[in-house]
């Protein structure tokens, strides 16, 4: 919904609250369910009245529990029968510098600062430990943002007695606790309140009149920050951007001016302001966006441009270059399918509205900022969210690199003779083990990612996964594999519970990136030899139809299980005996087991 | 601004607020005629007021008030 898209109206949707949630449910599209519970520290009524919207325009159906006034500690720390009968899926912690009782005299020593820092700390931080431990799930905490007055003028900051300063330390900790807890996580409201205005977010009026730690008018800035983490958390973050070239990487008409003539690098302020631009889009990059061209030029126009000495991004930086002169609803549909990922994971960036209006209008999914401005690009991009970062692997590091070395497999796949020749000729290693500490990240990340080659799309946290694979109940596999065009990385996640010498499987999913390399053969070979070793007689393979993953409607059959039951809904139960003379199905990708 | 006119404006805002077409407030009209107006909705209304009519209140004025007559007094008052 346009109206919940970044920069959005805030008053027009705390006015239109409820008559936006009606039109966002009236929609029925499908939407994952989760229950999250919101501990505050002030009133987060309207804060959860917002954060509603936000998650449902995410695809994602949230239920509440809601702490009573400013009683966030006490439920986290006593037994609470309701809270732990909700089963928070995600709790969030909604505290201020408002819930901070003391702070430092101007006569403490700088020990009783220091002391007085830590009794504040371990305030939070045994609540947080008590959370993680009752409830095992994802936890959101704001951290603190600056007091609207300042005593000690600039001192503040720097005087051990100063609120500034002693909020800054405190926040450190917190900060410090995250960088340790991989399931924790911060919601920066002090960033937010200075990009909001600190003396408008703190209006003093909204505290004595209702209690709320922040105005009014701010709160849909601050769910929708809360929402950008929790898609985040679910994998609904997007993956790629599809970039126009003329006046969008760069000032001027490449095919009218000439590549020598574009406004990009430190000559004019014009060329500045798309230098940096191009810098930030690299910085993408780096954490794992990947970067596509869509442009009405000719081919060698687009690339000059992107050759330009004073332009950062070169063309080996973009997976994918369309130049040409389809329409770009065309591209970037074809660029969607070419990466095998969703159209909702694309972001479309062109100066052009009528080219927006294109992509918007005949490309459902597809997010369009109405960007306007070269100036203003970067902070439009940036604080739409779409990228939140919430984990950052590896995977996520090399992405480009990875799909880049797809599209050379493709083209050598042209000429073998046999694809089996071709697969031979990949070279391919797998491994395949029982899930080790060193990739949850990236297995967590994978649960809640993929949606079409997925059998049953149960989505896990990462403490979830850490969970299982210590439990001797499950049986877990990953798989990764390797070619010579480069490593893929973790791209297939197996997970089964057991019930006598039955094994049931919970979860089955393979990354799209390394379709029809036999590497859900080679996963099958580990399950049964990893059965036979556990003393598994047989396994049950479950299907449940989503809106996306058709394609594995009848993988089960495929990999010789018998269909023993299909229900109403269209989901599958499948049976597998095993068998002691088992004969491995893959013969292509040589692999390493535990 | 009328006072009629002002009416229509506010009137609207009720509407919006409270998700409710059939709302017609008068100078004597208070929370107790209004289902959902609660104290927690009553700041959403407060704030929507504000925008519609580019004005601000105090705080002390928001406390005194006690129908919608004096908020439309105060309205008035500040946007003459």
């Amino acid at each position: 919904m346009r109206e919940l898209e970044y920069p959005f109206n805030s008053e027009y949707i705390l006015k239109r609250a409820k008559s936006i949630k009606k039109a966002l449910l009236a929609d029925n599209s499908p939407r994952i369910q989760k229950k999250i519970a919101v501990l505050g520290g002030s009133t987060t009524h309207d804060i959860v009245k917002v954060l509603e919207l936000f998650l449902l325009h995410y695809g994602i159906e949230p239920s509440f529990y809601e702490s009573e006034y400013a009683q966030y500690w006490q439920d986290a720390m006593f037994d609470n029968t309701e809270l732990q009968e909700f089963v928070p899926d995600i709790i969030y912690i909604h505290t201020s510098n408002r819930n901070l009782q003391e702070y430092p005299e101007l006569s403490d020593s700088a020990e009783m600062v220091s002391a007085l820092l830590d009794k504040n700390y371990r305030h939070y931080e045994v609540m947080w430990n008590k959370l993680q431990e009752r409830y095992q799930c994802p936890i959101i905490q704001n951290n603190f943002e600056y007091p609207f007055y300042r005593l000690l003028g600039n001192k503040e900051v720097t005087d051990i007695h100063g609120r500034i300063s002693f909020l800054n330390r405190l926040n450190e900790r917190f900060y410090q606790y995250a960088r340790e807890h991989n399931h924790f996580y911060i919601n920066d409201i002090n960033y937010l309140s200075s990009c909001y205005g600190l003396d408008k977010w703190a209006d003093p009026f909204y505290w004595y009149m209702y209690k709320y730690a922040l105005c009014l008018q701010a709160i849909p800035d601050l769910s929708f920050n809360i929402a950008n983490i929790i898609k985040s958390i679910y994998g609904k973050n997007k993956k790629a951007l599809v970039l126009d070239l003329d006046n969008t990487l760069w000032g001027g008409v490449v095919g009218d001016d000439g590549a020598e003539n574009l406004e990009i690098g430190q000559e004019t302020s014009m060329g500045q302001v798309y230098a940096e631009f191009q810098e930030y889009l690299k910085r993408q990059k780096d954490i794992g966006i990947m970067l596509n061209v869509s442009s009405k030029n000719e081919e060698e126009n687009a690339m000059a441009g992107l050759m330009h000495p004073d332009g950062t991004l070169k063309p080996e930086d973009f997976v994918l270059i369309k130049a040409n002169w389809e329409p770009k609803s065309k591209n970037v549909a074809e660029i969607a399918s070419e990466l095998n990922i969703m159209q909702d994971s694309l972001v479309f960036v062109d100066d052009n509205p009528a080219e927006r209006e294109i992509v918007r209008s005949s490309l459902a999914g597809v997010s369009v900022p109405e960007i306007e401005g070269p100036e203003q690009y970067i902070r439009l991009l940036d604080h739409s969210g779409f990228f939140e970062v919430t984990s950052l692997s590896e995977d996520d590091r090399q992405r480009s690199e990875m799909y880049k070395a797809n599209l050379e497999r493709k083209k050598e796949q042209e000429s073998f003779g046999s694809y089996e020749d071709y697969l031979y000729s990949l070279h391919m290693k797998g491994t395949i083990r029982a899930f080790e500490p060193l990739y949850m990240a990236r297995i967590a990340q994978l649960t809640n990612k993929s949606n079409q080659f997925n059998l049953t799309t149960r989505r896990y946290t990462q403490a979830e996964i850490e969970q299982l694979a210590a439990d001797a109940s499950y049986v877990t596999l990953y798989g990764k594999l390797e070619d010579k065009f480069g490593d893929n990385g973790v791209v297939s996640v197996l997970i089964g519970h057991k019930e006598g010498s039955l094994l049931h499987m919970d979860l089955w999913l393979m990354s799209c990136r390394v379709l029809k390399r036999d590497m859900e053969y080679a996963m099958l070979d580990t399950l049964v030899h990893t059965c036979i070793k556990a003393g598994i007689k047989e396994i049950k393979g479950y299907y449940y139809p989503t809106a996306k993953n058709k394609m594995v409607e009848d993988f089960y059959g495929l990999m010789g299980f018998t269909l023993e039951k299909t229900d109403e809904d269209g989901s599958t139960v499948w049976y597998y005996k095993v068998e002691a003379d088992y004969t491995n199905k893959n013969k292509v990708i040589k692999v390493v087991e535990a | 601004m009328t006072r009629e006119a002002a009416y229509e404006k506010l009137n609207e805002v009720f509407r919006d607020v409270f998700d409710d077409e059939e709302i017609a407030v008068n100078d004597s009209t208070t929370s107790n005629d209004i289902a959902d107006w609660d104290s927690l909705e009553h700041i959403n209304l407060i704030a929507a007021v504000e925008q519609e009519f580019g004005m601000k209140f105090s705080m002390g004025q928001v406390v005194a008030m006690k129908n919608v007559g004096e908020m439309m007094d105060i309205i008035l008052s500040q946007i003459s």
